[in-house]
């Protein structure tokens, strides 16, 4: 009797959060398995992403994370993969998109910071905006200001705004590229092991972006790094072999996983 | 013993080390020699005319009256008229090369434009007179002269052998060199750059012209190499430029290059001071082209550095 209010109260809580989130979903992936040449890189993945979360995919190397993160703004396809299944960006079909208009609205942050380095600090970060067309002198320093301090770069830059991207710290020049990406204001930013090219303290700092970050945007970062994933996410799926072993929050995963893998893996049996 | 095996060791190695030393000196001991030697050879003619022999257009063998400007005028504007025709061609060839050919077509490709460069010139010469020159005459300066007449470019009788031919002969020599270091140049762009590009939402077209703009020094040098290449390029510009010391605008007119009057007159050279004054030219020559060559090797240098900065 007892059992059966508390498995009924459960059941309820479950369902009001399942509305919530289907209210709020931006994401929705089904079905999605990616090749490249005949080698199936992931298998039928099927997972939802709340908007203005921070989710990550963790697993072992190989297992298709970045192919999984790349596969969400198409740039797999830069690097020669093809994808069955689907993707909707709040309900549109991704592979109806134009893929340029798809990545001004999905932004991504690679592993190591990439900013031109023939352009200054300020048109790093108006970069995507030019590309848009925007040319408005006011709009864009604007816009530079407000990218900078949203990344925490601006005390650190705001005296040298004219000098080259590629003359900064590398933690500074990976702060300067996600407020590239935040410039154009996406409605998603995909990082890809956006701190394993920094050092602690860089790290911390991009990490605590993230927590700031997630109230405007929604992220899925990839990390090899497991703690980091316990630290910044609040869902976390774990991928292995291409498979989606187990998705849900963060901390379930990170203490009571449902998975026998899940927990081999976080508790570093294998991987 | 073991004191002595070491010591005997650093002996090889110094020697070894010294006689690296000096080739590596030789080559350059080489460039100072010839350059010393041309300027001893020319001093005759130095004297004689001074720095009038740069400025004056009269070449007269037989009156032993020696100006270069013909020559000079004749070097450049075929050189430079080359480069204005091969570069966008060029630029073309290494942007398809390295951003867009699929890789069956873009070793082939690249194979066959660099091979361009490894055909003797007197083919192309040799081409010049029988292909080039003919069509030219027949076909592409009656035309020119027809709708562009009015211009001082396309006045006078379209003999075929001129400037025009000289400067198609000599940009399809440059195409090769042009082509293949820009391309080099555009594939040192990290991948890192236009994935960046692309993630921003840039197009094909905005990708390519973001890594243009991180090989901008680069492909000057490039250029500039195939200017080295165009400014002393001898045997092909010989037998189609016509070979007369005139300054003409018109592009049908025939001319000359240093390189051209050197190859035609060097065995016909008389007298002493003839003989110096095309030595004299051939000092012109040497210096233009070791510059142009230093700065376009500096200029790709410097490119190899910048990415040395963004991690």
């Amino acid at each position: 009797m007892e059992n059966d209010v508390i498995i009924n109260q459960t059941d309820s809580i479950n369902k009001i959060s399942e509305d919530k989130n289907r209210g709020k979903t931006i994401i929705d992936v089904m079905n999605l398995s990616a090749y490249f040449g005949k080698t199936k890189v992931l298998k039928e993945i099927s997972l939802s992403i709340p908007k203005n979360k921070v989710v990550a995919i963790i697993g072992p190397s190989g297992c298709g994370k970045s192919t999984f993160l790349r596969s969400i703004n198409r740039m797999h396809e830069v690097v020669g993969g093809t994808i069955t299944g689907e993707i909707f960006l709040d309900g549109n079909n991704i592979m109806k998109f134009d893929p340029v208009l798809l990545r001004r609205k999905v932004g991504m942050v690679f592993q190591k910071p990439n900013p031109f380095p023939t352009m200054s600090i300020f048109n790093n970060v108006v970069a995507g905006l030019r590309l848009n067309g925007v040319r408005n002198k006011n709009k864009l320093t604007e816009v530079v200001e407000q990218s900078l301090k949203q990344v925490a770069l601006w005390d650190e830059v705001k005296d040298s705004l004219n000098e080259s991207g590629a003359d900064i710290s590398g933690g500074q020049q990976q702060r300067l590229c996600i407020a590239r990406a935040i410039a154009i204001k996406p409605e998603v930013i995909l990082m890809d092991e956006p701190a394993s090219a920094l050092d602690p303290i860089s790290t911390a700092k991009i990490e605590e972006l993230i927590h700031y970050l997630k109230e405007e945007y929604t992220i899925v970062i990839v990390t090899h790094n497991m703690q980091q994933a316990a630290r910044v996410s609040d869902m976390t799926a774990f991928l292995y072999m291409g498979e989606l072993v187990e998705f849900g929050p963060t901390a379930k995963i990170f203490t009571n996983p449902s998975v026998k893998k899940t927990e081999d893996y976080i508790t570093g049996r294998f991987g | 013993m073991l004191s002595s095996n070491v010591a005997s060791e650093n002996i090889g190695d110094f020697i070894y080390k010294k006689l690296a030393q000096f080739f590596a000196l030789l080559v350059l001991l080489l460039v100072i020699v010839m350059g010393y030697e041309m300027y001893i050879g020319s001093q005759l003619s130095i004297d004689k005319f001074g720095w009038q022999f740069l400025v004056t257009s009269t070449w007269d063998p037989v009156k032993e009256i020696f100006g270069a400007l013909p020559a000079i005028y004749g070097t450049l504007v075929s050189s430079f008229l080359a480069l204005f025709i091969s570069l966008p061609l060029g630029l073309g060839v290494a942007i398809f090369l390295s951003e867009l050919a699929p890789n069956w077509l873009e070793k082939p490709l690249s194979f066959f434009t660099e091979l361009l460069a490894g055909i003797p010139s007197v083919v192309y010469g040799l081409w010049g007179i029988f292909v080039l020159v003919p069509w030219l005459r027949n076909s592409v300066e009656p035309l020119l002269a027809k709708h562009l007449g009015y211009l001082p470019f396309f006045k006078g009788v379209p003999y075929g052998f001129g400037m025009l031919a000289a400067a198609i002969i000599l940009s399809i020599m440059v195409l090769p060199i042009i082509s293949s270091i820009s391309r080099d140049v555009l594939k040192s762009v990290p991948d890192s750059q236009r994935e960046a590009a692309l993630a921003l939402g840039a197009t094909k077209w905005e990708v390519i012209k973001i890594v243009f703009s991180n090989s901008r020094s680069g492909i000057l040098g490039a250029t500039m190499l195939g200017l080295g290449r165009a400014i002393g390029e001898t045997m092909a510009v010989t037998m189609v430029i016509g070979n007369r010391a005139l300054i003409s605008p018109s592009l049908f007119d025939p001319a000359y290059t240093m390189a051209s009057v050197l190859a035609n007159e060097f065995t016909e050279a008389s007298s002493d001071l003839y003989l110096s004054a095309l030595i004299e030219l051939a000092l012109i020559l040497f210096f233009i082209t070791i510059i142009i060559n230093i700065a376009a090797r500096l200029l790709v240098w410097s490119l190899e550095k910048r990415w040395s900065n963004v991690k």
